[in-house]
């Protein structure tokens, strides 16, 4: 039973922790925008290419945040969390 | 100090020395403490030893001790730089030393103003150990910004400054800046204010991360894939991991290289970006010439 109820842990943290990923189809479609539009806009203004692709960097930069909370909180599933809930689950049975 | 006289070249060469040392310590000490591993694993920073204090433990792990390495490494490479100095530049590395201080300085004016022409030693701080912190994967040694207690060390740093400068119109200002637009909305505004470092913090140690974990999966999956097609045949011929060599080191282009620079630049970037919003300028200005008039009075 034991093993059992350790395996749905380690499970449904790697569940978890794939769903929690499903957030980086955000940020690429949010960065795709951003790198054609200026892409675009170097299209238009070559002379300005410096500038443009500064800013591109920062918004891209500032698109991935959410992707990069899905990944912290999947790294703490697959790494973390595991270990931390069969502990708890052995302190009840006792 | 005449060029190229022993003195100089001895004093020269103890530099160089001195700041590479860090790095070798560095290595050596990897080698040393760590057991020898069969397998390739994904582990977090080592702990090296624990200090004992009343409060809580202090546990010295590797992050904590490769920063210091490379605090150091920058420390030795800037006297090293800036080494027989001179108004006329009689040495190639005085001129990198001027391209590096001419282009911050041009990049804090152009995004801070005038006003902050001072933060350009800070910023170019940032930059050096941020992305010397990053490179640090090249040699092989654990990356202090894929450990996230560094890198919310400097967003908490950065997260002071902007509240000092968001102070400078006084205390009674600063908690008025929260109800703007409307009162009601502060409690937003109090978790976007909070949100700022945690959010520098976790860009920074996740990019770095999650490149160190994909590197380490692609070259487990080398491996596993190099002893597919080699495993039948016999002895040590069967283990040659020929897919290892090479393909890794493109990768590690991209996520170790690239992104540990833009990484760099994009927190510096941020740095300077949220310090000089936060500061009200227009405010800080009117109040200036209150007191001067006040004082003239």
């Amino acid at each position: 039973m034991l093993e059992l109820a350790i395996g749905i842990i380690l499970g449904c943290c790697a569940l978890g922790a794939g769903a929690a990923m499903i957030a980086g189809i955000g940020p690429g479609i949010g960065e795709g925008n951003a790198v054609a539009k200026a892409c675009e806009a170097i299209g238009r203004q070559p002379e300005s290419k410096g500038d443009v692709t500064t800013t591109m960097l920062m918004g891209c930069a500032i698109a991935e945040t959410t992707g990069l909370y899905a990944l912290v909180i999947a790294i703490l599933l697959i790494f973390l969390a595991p270990g931390r809930f069969v502990n708890i689950l052995l302190e009840a049975i006792k | 100090m005449k060029i190229k006289s022993v003195k100089f070249l001895a004093v020269d060469i103890l530099l160089m020395i001195l700041a590479v040392a860090p790095m070798l310590f560095g290595i050596a000490l990897k080698i040393l403490t760590n057991p020898a591993s069969g397998g390739i694993e994904i582990a977090g920073a080592r702990i090296y030893f624990t200090l004992k204090l009343p409060i809580q433990d202090l546990p010295i792990t590797e992050s904590q001790i490769n920063s210091w390495l490379v605090i150091f490494s920058v420390f030795w490479l800037c006297i090293y730089f800036t080494h027989g100095i001179s108004e006329k530049p009689q040495t190639k590395r005085q001129l990198i030393a001027e391209w590096i201080i001419e282009t911050t300085e041009k990049l804090v004016k152009g995004n801070m103003g005038e006003y902050f022409s001072g933060f350009a030693p800070f910023v170019a701080a940032i930059l050096a150990i941020s992305a010397f912190s990053s490179l640090l994967t090249l040699i092989g040694l654990y990356p202090p910004t894929s450990d996230i207690n560094i890198v919310a060390g400097w967003a908490i740093l950065v997260f002071i400054l902007i509240t000092y400068y968001k102070m400078k119109c006084g205390p009674v200002h600063y908690l008025k800046s929260f109800g703007d637009p409307v009162p009601f909305l502060a409690p937003l505004n109090v978790i976007s204010e909070v949100a700022t470092p945690v959010s520098m913090a976790f860009r920074h140690y996740g990019n770095i991360l999650s490149g160190t974990v994909i590197s380490v999966l692609i070259a487990a999956a080398l491996q596993g894939l190099s002893n597919m097609v080699l495993g039948w045949l016999p002895g040590v011929l069967g283990e040659i991991p020929f897919l290892q060599i090479g393909i890794p080191a493109v990768l590690s282009i991209y996520f170790d290289v690239f992104s540990g620079c833009l990484q760099a630049f994009i927190f510096a970037m941020l740095t300077m970006l949220y310090i000089s919003s936060g500061f009200p300028a227009e405010d800080y200005k009117k109040r200036k010439n209150k007191k001067i008039k006040s004082e003239v009075n």
